[in-house]
C-alpha cells in the first residue's frame, strides 16, 4: 500500500518535472507575460544586411533593426537579447519560440501572414527614382529625355522598363556598385534603386546626393510576432506609434538611412 | 539529367540580340582599324621614329599590356568623369578597345619591322627615298605580311574581350544575353545563343582577315 503511494507520487512528480522541461507552450502562455517575467526580450535581427543589421569592427551588432529592438525592450522595461538570423530562418525562429519578435527588415506578404502576425510598419523600404536635388523629376513622365541607371534584372529595372516614356534612356548595370558608380560619375542623371542602396551612397557623403523623387514600389518593414498574441501586438504597436510621434523613430531613420521617415509610414 | 529547351522567347528579344550583334560588330571594326593604325604609328616610333617619343610610347605599351582590360575600361568610363572627361558607354568602349589593341599590335608590328633585313632599308635609301617613304613603301607591307596571322589572332582576342563592355551598360551581345537571362531566367538558352553568335562571328572575322591578307599581300596568294 505504502509502496503504491510512493510510486504514484513519484510518477506525479516526474510528470510535473517533464512539464517544466518542456517549457511554456507558446499557445498557452501569453507572450507578453513571459517576456515580462523572464525580464528579457529575444529579438531576431539581421547580421549581414546593412544598414538594418550588421556587425561592426568591435563585433557588436548595429543598425536600424538593432536600434528598434533596443527601443522596444527599453519601453517594455526589459533587457534585449539579440539573436542573429538570416533572412531564410527568421520566421522559423519565431515559429519555434526561439525569439519573441522578428525585427529583421521583414516585408509583408500573404504567405507570411498565414504564419506570423505583423505590427505596424516601423521602417521604410521602397524602390524609387533618386536624383540630385536640382533635377526636377516628380513622376515617370518627367524621365522623358533623361538617362536613368538601374541594376539589370532588379525589380526597379523591370517596373521602370514597363512604364518609362520611350525617350527615356535606361542604362542597365551589372550590379548595384556599377549603378552607384554610374550615378556618382555623372554617366546617368538619376538612378532607380532601393532606399537602402541610396542610403549606402549617402553614407559616403558624395558631391551628388541621391534624393528620393518618386516611388516605384513600396514595401515597408514590419515587426513579426507569433500568431494570436493580442497583448504583445497591442504593446508593440503602441510603442511604434509613440516612437513615430515623439521623433525617436525619425532619429533612427536619419541615423541609418540618411533621410527622414516618409510621411506615409 | 532532363532539360526542356525553351527558345520561344527568341522572337520577343530578337531586336535586343540584333542590336547587341550590331554593337559588337561596330566595336570590333572601329577598334581593329583604329587600333592597328595606332599600333603601326607606335611601332614606327619605337623602331625608327624620333628618339624623344620612344619612352612615352614604351610606357603606354607597358601600361596597357600589364593591366586588365576591364580596369582600363572602368578607368575611362567611371574614372575620367572626375576630371571632366565624360564619354558615353559606346565612346568609352571604342576608346578602350583602340587603346588596348594599339598597345598589343604595336609590339606585334614592331617584331615584324625588326625582323626586316637591313638590306631592305639600304635598298630604300639607294633609291633616294626619304626615311618615312622607305618605311611606308619598302618596310611596312613586308613587315605586316610577316606578322599578319599573329595580328589577326590579336584582333579576334580583342573582339572576344569586348564582352566586358556590357559591364558599363554598353548593349553588346553579352549585354543582350544577360538582359534576356535576367528577364526569362533561361540562362542555358541565352548563353548558348550568345556562344553561337560569338563563335560564328569569330570564325567569320578570321576568314575576313585571311582574305584581307590575300588582298593586301598579293605575293602570298601567288606563291
Amino acid at each position: 500500500m505504502q509502496r503504491r503511494t510512493f510510486i504514484s507520487r513519484a510518477l506525479a512528480a516526474a510528470a510535473v518535472f517533464a512539464a517544466t522541461l518542456a517549457g511554456p507552450l507558446p499557445a498557452l502562455a501569453d507572450a507578453l507575460d513571459s517576456i515580462k517575467s523572464s525580464g528579457k526580450l529575444r529579438v531576431a535581427v539581421p547580421q549581414d544586411f546593412p544598414p538594418f543589421g550588421s556587425v561592426g569592427a568591435d563585433m557588436a551588432a548595429k543598425g536600424y533593426d538593432i536600434d528598434m529592438a533596443t527601443l522596444i525592450a527599453e519601453k517594455l522595461g526589459v533587457k534585449v537579447e539579440l539573436v542573429p538570423v538570416t533572412s531564410a530562418n527568421r520566421i522559423p525562429y519565431l515559429q519555434t519560440n526561439k525569439v519573441d519578435l522578428v525585427i529583421s527588415s521583414l516585408g509583408k506578404n500573404p504567405e507570411r501572414e498565414k504564419v506570423v502576425d505583423f505590427s505596424a510598419a516601423y521602417a521604410p523600404f521602397y524602390n524609387g527614382v533618386f536624383a540630385p536635388a536640382g533635377l526636377d523629376i516628380k513622376s515617370t513622365d518627367d524621365l522623358a529625355g533623361r538617362t536613368v541607371g538601374v541594376t539589370r534584372g532588379a525589380i526597379e529595372d523591370l517596373e521602370l522598363t514597363k512604364v518609362a516614356p520611350p525617350s527615356a534612356t535606361i542604362k542597365r548595370y551589372e550590379d548595384n556598385n556599377g549603378t552607384i558608380s554610374a550615378f556618382l560619375s555623372g554617366q546617368v542623371e538619376a538612378v532607380a534603386t532601393g532606399n537602402v542602396v541610396a542610403a549606402a551612397i549617402l553614407e559616403r557623403n558624395p558631391p551628388k546626393r541621391p534624393e528620393p523623387k518618386f516611388l516605384i514600389k513600396n514595401s515597408p518593414c514590419y515587426i513579426g510576432l507569433g500568431k494570436n498574441e493580442p497583448a504583445l501586438l497591442e504593446m508593440v504597436n503602441g510603442i511604434i506609434a509613440a516612437a513615430k510621434t515623439d521623433g525617436s523613430l525619425n532619429k533612427i531613420a536619419e541615423k541609418w538611412l540618411g533621410t527622414s521617415l516618409p510621411a506615409d509610414l | 539529367m532532363h532539360y526542356i529547351f525553351d527558345f520561344s522567347w527568341v522572337w520577343d528579344y530578337g531586336p535586343v540580340i540584333l542590336k547587341g550583334l550590331f554593337v559588337t560588330v561596330e566595336l570590333t571594326l572601329v577598334g581593329a582599324v583604329a587600333g592597328v593604325l595606332l599600333g603601326i604609328l607606335c611601332a614606327w616610333i619605337r623602331t625608327l621614329g624620333p628618339e624623344m617619343l620612344r619612352p612615352p610610347v614604351a610606357a603606354y605599351v607597358e601600361l596597357i599590356r600589364n593591366t586588365p582590360f576591364m580596369i582600363q575600361l572602368f578607368f575611362i568610363f567611371f574614372g575620367l568623369p572626375s576630371v571632366g572627361v565624360q564619354l558615353s558607354e559606346l565612346q568609352a568602349a571604342n576608346l578602350a578597345m583602340i587603346i588596348n589593341l594599339g598597345a598589343y599590335s604595336c609590339e606585334i608590328i614592331r617584331a615584324g619591322i625588326e625582323a626586316t633585313p637591313k638590306g631592305q632599308f639600304e635598298a630604300g635609301a639607294a633609291l633616294a627615298l626619304r626615311p618615312l617613304q622607305t618605311f611606308r613603301l619598302v618596310i611596312l607591307v613586308p613587315a605586316l605580311q610577316r606578322i599578319w596571322p599573329a595580328l589577326s589572332s590579336q584582333i579576334v582576342i580583342v573582339m572576344l574581350g569586348s564582352a566586358v563592355v556590357s559591364q558599363i551598360a554598353a548593349e553588346d551581345v553579352t549585354f543582350a544575353a544577360n538582359f534576356i537571362q535576367s528577364r526569362t531566367f533561361r540562362a542555358f538558352e541565352a548563353y548558348m545563343l550568345s556562344t553561337a553568335i560569338y563563335l560564328l562571328f569569330a570564325i567569320a572575322l578570321r576568314q575576313l582577315l585571311n582574305q584581307m591578307g590575300r588582298w593586301i599581300f598579293p605575293k602570298v596568294a601567288a606563291r
